[in-house]
């Protein structure tokens, strides 16, 4: 079909692009008008990147954050998707978690980095934390709607068939409610990989990838940053497409249900 | 008024499996005032040929002549009403909707008002000028549409299925509505459908065409009083004819 | 929040009144209730003593804090300072995330070019290339801008280029047939077509700007900023003042999100029926 021949030269020209980015960039880096220190050119970048990795510092940088965003996702699951369930299953907890969730929501988690630097001392329980406040609002709210938004005719169904309340909750309510949380997990994610670079700038000592690009900029090694830089995307990268992407496609996408996930 | 012509016109399509005509050698002729029917069982090119008229598609070989004059591309001289309610445009009201041909004449504001006024009163919805469409039913939506279509005054009305997505009640009204406003405003319409009954309820003539490929089978004049008596002998043997017409196509819709 | 109905004794049909008023009193009673519950034990644990006064302040020690701060106009520089920054990085990145979205919406020229950047961006954190910036930039507002600036485009690019290819075909199809040319097609329909998604990619973008913003100022020293404030207040222990910015911080992120763009969707996509609110 005609579709394959737009989809060929859609990645022709994207491939166009990217080289014609990486060309003015590398002009750029070499024509002398930047330090070298500011601008290094993408092979010197390459470069300190296999050097970083060979040597090992690179992976237990990645090691490190990968502990700290996991640990505090994770956590922010265990207590968000529970509670998130209640909330829509029962009004006192809607009513008493509500208006917390509410008001502390659009405070943005870094802003809490001193606070609990000062509480809990620069290291992994701060960054934790912080991973763990910012990912928990987006599990909370969208288990709490999802709980919500299981059609009512599918309990009644369930009802009629002779479902009793445990059955219904983890065959019905459960599963119906997963396109949204689902999609929470997602956004959790994101939010907790913004969380864990940031964190790790303000609060972290010696390890993990946000700290190595704020420790490089002490000594203008923009080359490690870069480095750094191009690490946190491909990371960032796997668990949106392929770890997310696939639960995505084994769950909700099989079940048809995304849509309403989206709406 | 200015009569229309449709000459020796074809659409092929090129697909991996090889041309398929659409419309093959469609060809006749529409006088001013008239009102056409073009019925058909899905598939028959009935669409395709109407988005040729009015000019979203252009023919492989052939050509449209509006009093004589060869058309292309899309022109203030054709309106037309689709089947989908989205066509109105959902940021606009009822109003904003009709007006939107003058003002893209540039007509200033009082003006095109009052035009669209008029035309909102021909469907018989003053009341609702300043509601968005979103508040409307699916019959008022229609009745928006075709009061837009008519509004900048074109030579020919196309309608596409325009009330195929209505109940059949609403339908009922709504054909006996569009009788009334061709009555007043003698506009040349051109109007597709697969509804038999439909058709001989409006047209003064009906166009049959067949598909695989898409021609014109026949042309049957419907000579009845208006307006018309669904439940009338003549009506139902004129149905009869049509439903022959289109032999097994049409019998199951 | 839905309303639990009460049944009045008063029915002569003056009823309404003190009934909406108790019903009212309900509603905040119920929203009060968990703070007052989590406010008692913070103030509960602050008076015992188990940890150090100035790291775990009693609820009146943030509250003078907060008014003192507030009177001395201490406290209104600071948000000003970061209300500007938020504003002149958002504006940019409205503007470019506008433009740039359309134009791949409309052309697959533009689509070609920058999707690929757009995506390669996007799913990095942009707080990662804070330090990057400060190194090419310098310390300052500049970094500061141009990274809420850049942090905040992504959302604004995505969701106008996505909205410019949800227009529908028939309302373009219908306006070409009411002789729109291609100017008239593009500001009339086209514009009006992907509002609700440039709204919701601006709602998106100002959400993530605030978010960046407080942090990027800790990072990037400005001399004014709330992010500053609490990082400041970091070296000498002022958990009061600290507590007293985040409440500050939490209060504007709450109007930015209730009023800025609520207003202006409420006034269009979702009077048009485009959106529901």
């Amino acid at each position: 079909m005609t579709n394959a021949s737009v989809h060929i030269r859609s990645a022709r020209r994207a491939a166009i692009t990217l080289l014609f980015a990486a060309a003015v960039y590398e002009t750029l880096a070499r024509s002398g008008i930047f330090a070298a220190a500011l601008l290094p050119t993408l092979p010197q970048v390459a470069q300190t990147l296999v050097a970083m990795l060979v040597d090992g510092t690179m992976v237990w940088h990645v090691a490190y954050t990968l502990y700290r965003v996991i640990f505090g996702f994770s956590l922010a699951v265990a207590v968000g998707v529970p509670l998130g369930i209640l909330m829509g299953r029962f009004r006192a907890v809607e009513n008493f978690f509500l208006p917390l969730a509410s008001a502390l929501m659009p405070i943005p988690s870094l802003a809490w980095v001193p606070v609990f630097i000062l509480w809990f001392g620069i290291g992994n329980t701060t960054t934790i934390l912080i991973v763990f406040y910012a990912a928990t609002f987006p599990m909370l709210l969208n288990a709490w709607s999802g709980v919500r938004a299981v059609n009512p005719l599918w309990l009644r169904a369930a009802g009629v068939m002779g479902a009793s309340e445990r059955r219904l909750f983890w065959k019905v309510i459960v599963p119906g409610a997963s396109p949204f949380i689902i999609t929470g997990l997602r956004q959790a994610f994101l939010r907790a990989w913004i969380a864990v670079v940031g964190a790790e700038m303000l609060a972290a000592s010696n390890w993990g990838l946000g700290w190595t690009i704020f420790d490089a900029k002490e000594f203008l090694n923009a080359d490690v940053m870069l480095a750094s830089l191009a690490v946190i995307g491909c990371i960032g990268f796997i668990f949106e497409r392929l770890v997310f992407g696939s639960l995505e496609r084994i769950t909700v996408i099989r079940w048809g249900m995304m849509r309403a996930a989206k709406d | 008024m200015r009569p229309i012509e449709i000459r020796d016109v074809s659409l092929i399509y090129e697909t991996p499996a090889g041309n398929v005509p659409g419309v093959q050698s469609v060809s006749f002729q529409i006088a001013a005032s008239e009102f056409v029917c073009i019925v058909g069982p899905s598939g028959c090119g009935k669409s395709t040929l109407l988005n040729i008229i009015a000019g979203f598609l252009t023919p492989t070989v052939g050509e449209i002549r509006i009093d004589g004059k060869a058309v292309t591309g899309q022109g203030q001289d054709r309106g037309v009403v689709f089947q989908d309610f989205a066509q109105l445009f959902p940021w606009r009201t009822a109003l904003g909707n009709v007006a939107f041909g003058l003002e893209m004449q540039g007509m200033e504001k009082n003006r095109r008002e009052t035009i669209a006024m008029e035309q909102l009163g021909l469907v018989k919805l003053e009341k609702f000028a300043q509601s968005y469409p979103h508040h409307l039913s699916g019959g008022m939506q229609q009745r928006v549409a075709i009061a837009r279509a008519l509004a900048y005054n074109p030579a020919v009305l196309l309608m596409d299925e325009p009330f195929a997505a209505l109940d059949a009640l609403t339908r009922d009204d709504m054909q006996r509505l569009l009788a009334d406003v061709w009555r007043k405003t003698r506009k040349t319409v051109i109007y597709v459908t697969h509804n038999v009954a439909e058709a001989v309820y409006l047209a003064d003539r009906v166009v049959v065409m067949t598909p695989h490929p898409g021609t014109v089978k026949t042309e049957v004049l419907i000579r009845l009083p208006r307006p018309r008596d669904p439940l009338s002998v003549e009506f139902l043997d004129y149905q009869r004819q049509l439903l022959q017409h289109l032999g097994q196509h049409a019998a199951a819709g | 929040m839905t309303m639990v109905s009460i049944v009045s004794p008063i029915s002569n049909g003056y009823s309404t009144g003190p009934e909406k008023i108790g019903s009212r009193w309900r509603a905040f009673a119920r929203t009060a209730f968990p703070f007052l519950v989590v406010g008692g034990i913070w103030e509960i644990v602050a008076h015992l003593g188990i940890f150090p006064q100035r790291l775990f302040p009693t609820l009146e020690d943030v509250a003078i804090t907060f008014v003192q701060l507030t009177i001395s106009g201490i406290l209104p520089h600071h948000v000003i300072e970061t209300l500007i920054r938020l504003f002149c990085g958002f504006a940019l990145a409205g503007t470019m995330g506008i433009l740039i979205g359309i134009a791949m919406g409309q052309s697959r020229r533009a689509e070609d070019i920058f999707l690929p950047l757009v995506s390669i961006g996007a799913p990095i954190p942009g707080l990662a290339y804070a330090p990057l910036f400060l190194l090419w930039f310098g310390l300052g507002n500049l970094s500061t801008i141009l990274l809420v600036a850049f942090v905040s485009v992504f959302p604004v690019i995505i969701n106008t280029w996505t909205g410019g290819k949800a227009v529908r075909e028939i309302w373009v199809r219908s306006a070409k047939a009411m002789g729109s040319d291609d100017r008239q097609l593009f500001r009339y329909v086209i514009l009006p077509g992907t509002l609700p998604y440039i709204l919701t990619g601006l709602r998106l973008g100002l959400a993530q700007a605030w978010r960046i913003l407080v942090a990027v100022e800790m990072l990037a020293a400005v001399p004014w900023g709330l992010g500053w404030l609490i990082f400041g207040a970091r070296e000498f222990l002022n958990t009061d003042v600290m507590l007293a910015a985040i409440v500050v911080i939490g209060g504007i992120g709450l109007a930015l999100e209730k009023f800025v763009f609520k207003r202006l969707e409420d006034y269009t996509v979702v009077r048009w029926g485009m959106m529901v609110s």
